[in-house]
């Protein structure tokens, strides 16, 4: 994206400013068009008129000289040119000699011609001497004489001539004030855009807290940054939640990293035989072993949350997912002295990750032995008593329109202040500290449920821990 | 055995070339797909190691422009990427196998020599026999010195795919996705629990056992201790 550093060129290429630049031509194309027809027609027909209005004089000039004798004609132009207006006579002998009139001479332009025509002569009575506009009318005279009947119109020339002008002056006002108004406006829009762009640019330099600047009249630039913004928060709330993940990655990743070291450099030093390096290495690739458990659990949990498992979901017939986990995990528990069974199984398909679904499950049925023996969990040693010291559960039901899979035990259960902790990653009550595991089982389950629309729920069991793993139908 | 290596990191490979050549087999290696899929072309090669990510061209168009050749050989992709669909991007492109970094050595061996079997007859063979264990696969029994073993489904299944990889290392997380189909791992070692039941009907009346531990890696069905 190239941003032109030139303010006032950068004003002139918007797209504002073109527009407006645009429909000023248009406008003052169409206006000066009518203008102009608008004008040649008033002036066709103002002289159309005063021809009219000549012809009608002569004629009645004409009648008044055929009633008397020839000198009649003489006097009546002489009369009439006496008075001070804008009527012009011009009355020439068959010879062509002036007889009256307030004429000069002939004008030239008239000389020849038989219809009325506009000419030029020149007025020298008054404060403004010049070359004057009238239109006249030449008549030929039995006689042979010629008498020249016209009117001075200069004064509507100059009327129209000042029309013009001013139509000049209101256009190029039209234009220029167009065109600045354009330049203003785009130049507004400019600023505020160029504003986006300083706080966008800022944003993507790394200052996510950074907003877009708002004007508050609600006008589309303020819906823009509003929806921006919106935006912004929403990345800044994933890329919260990304730095407190990586942050609890490198937290408790760092421990069992630690852990592999101390045991690599105590083998190192101690070792005398090449059986205690042996041991010591078994030792280091099993801690090896566990930080890489820990870490897939965390890749799946993130790659859960960003949620990018649509494509693979297929229907699941349930029961059956549950009664290969129980069967797979019967004999553990019977190992760990618990009863493993399964009580209720509804019908019911559900759209899912069969994996996921299958790896929840396990997650819950590993706890469940892990912890749902009645006496407390003191070592790892497998009960030898045949006695029966558990009894876990797997039930599925259909509840308000969702498949619950429940699995309970009658262990020591957990605390109702617990519960909702024990669902976070890496949070592994005191009670369990002893035991193996990555302290993300119940974490994992959580985003499997989320990610399908549903839910984990942990209940009480009285005596024991129920987990309700909630899935829509 | 004649494996072929592609995979662009060095240390890796190196570290893959040498431990495959100790346990006796002859292994190759390209360090890009081009020259990868050129050397696979060769042939002669009994398992091919693709890594996913390789410069010039990616593991899996490697695969796939292998199988539009008609080329068969087996193939183990070897892959950081190890989510829910990635393996089965993988697999459809032609892979046999989908192992995800990072992986124990053990288990990619166990691994290639399972894939190797896959192309000598036998797999489809209706009667598998270990010593005196024999299962007939028509039938679904067996019988060990004569005498019939009785086994749940998944027992049987479980001792199906033993045998039918007899004299190899099979681990737990093959013995997972192959019987089980599941593809992650379980915290406690729920195979273990399985195999030791199956060990009690196979193996616990008679004086050779016939699964055997392998420290570190897995069980084997073998004759002999040796």
């Amino acid at each position: 994206m190239k941003v032109t550093d030139n303010p006032s060129r950068a004003t002139l290429s918007t797209t504002v400013f073109g527009l407006s630049a645009l429909a000023v031509a248009a406008f003052l194309v169409v206006t000066a068009v009518l203008f102009a027809l608008a004008i040649w027609h008033t002036n066709r027909v103002f002289v159309g008129d005063v021809l009219d209005a000549l012809n009608a004089e002569a004629e009645a000039l004409l009648a008044t000289s055929q009633q008397g004798d020839a000198d009649t004609l003489q006097r009546a132009v002489a009369r009439l040119s006496s008075k001070a207006n804008s009527r012009l006579y011009y009355l020439a002998s068959p010879s062509g000699t002036k007889l009256a009139g307030n004429l000069a001479d002939l004008p030239p332009e008239l000389a020849n011609r038989t219809a009325g025509g506009l000419f030029t002569y020149r007025y020298d009575r008054g404060p403004q001497p010049g070359e004057r506009t009238a239109a006249g009318l030449p008549v030929r005279l039995r006689s042979g004489g010629l008498l020249v009947v016209a009117r001075d119109i200069e004064d509507q020339r100059s009327l129209i001539w000042w029309m013009r002008f001013l139509a000049l002056v209101a256009f190029s006002i039209i234009a220029l004030g167009g065109l600045g108004l354009g330049y203003m406006a785009s130049r507004s829009v400019l600023t505020r855009v160029d504003r986006l762009t300083y706080a966008t640019r800022n944003i993507m330099a790394g200052d996510l807290s950074g907003r877009l600047p708002f004007q508050g009249n609600g006008d589309e630039f303020d819906r823009l940054s509003q929806s921006v913004n919106d935006m912004l928060s929403r990345i800044e709330h994933l890329m919260h939640g990304l730095k407190e993940v990586s942050d609890n990655i490198a937290h408790d990743l760092k421990t069992p990293l630690n852990r592999l070291r101390h045991r690599a450099e105590a083998t190192l030093r101690t070792a005398k035989s090449k059986e205690d390096l042996t041991a010591g290495l078994g030792q280091t690739i099993e801690a090896a072993d566990e930080i890489i458990k820990t870490f897939n659990a965390l890749l799946l949990i993130a790659r859960l949350e960003a949620g990018a498992i649509e494509k693979t979901k297929t229907p699941v017939c349930l029961a059956s997912v549950l009664s290969d986990a129980a069967e797979l995990y019967e004999p553990v528990a019977e190992e760990a002295g618990l009863h493993l069974s399964t009580t209720e199984m509804a019908a019911l398909t559900v759209n899912a990750n069969r994996q996921l679904i299958g790896q929840a499950v396990i997650n819950l049925l590993d706890n469940a032995i892990k912890y749902g023996r009645k006496t407390a969990p003191g070592c790892d040693s497998p009960s030898s008593a045949d006695s029966v010291l558990g009894e876990i559960t797997i039930s599925l039901n259909r509840r308000h329109g969702n498949a619950e899979i429940a699995i309970a035990d009658n262990g020591p259960g957990i605390s109702a202040s617990d519960r909702t902790r024990a669902m976070e990653r890496f949070v592994r009550l005191d009670k369990s500290r002893s035991l193996p595991g990555t302290g993300l089982g119940l974490s994992l389950v959580a985003a499997v449920a989320r990610l399908h629309g549903g839910e984990l729920r942990l209940e009480d069991n009285a005596p024991g821990l129920k987990a309700v793993l909630s899935l829509p139908l | 055995m004649r494996v072929l290596l592609i995979e662009d990191d060095t240390e890796t490979a190196s570290f893959l070339i040498k431990a495959l050549k100790e346990s006796g087999h002859n292994a190759e290696w390209a360090a890009d797909g081009i020259s990868g899929l050129d050397l696979a072309r060769e042939g002669a090669f009994d398992v091919l190691l693709v890594d996913r990510m390789l410069p010039e061209l990616d593991g899996l168009s490697v695969i796939h422009t292998l199988r539009k050749e008609g080329n068969q050989t087996p193939v183990l992709v070897l892959s950081a990427l190890g989510e829910v669909d990635d393996r089965v991007k993988g697999l459809k492109a032609g892979g046999d196998d989908y192992l995800t970094k990072p992986y124990a050595y053990a288990e990619l061996l166990a691994r290639v020599e399972a894939l190797s079997r896959r192309t000598i007859p036998g797999e489809q063979a209706t009667r598998l026999v270990v010593g005196d264990l024999v299962l007939d696969r028509l039938s679904h029994a067996v019988t060990r010195a004569g005498e019939p073993i009785n086994l749940q489904p998944r027992e049987y299944r479980l001792l199906e795919y033993l045998m039918k990889h007899a004299g190899q290392v099979v681990t737990r997380t093959m013995l997972l996705e192959n019987v089980w189909d599941y593809h992650f791992d379980p915290q406690t070692n729920v195979i273990d629990v399985h195999v030791s039941r199956l060990r009690s009907k196979i193996d616990k009346a008679f004086d050779k056992p016939l699964i055997h531990t392998v420290r570190g890696a897995g069980y084997v069905v073998r004759e002999s201790n040796g």
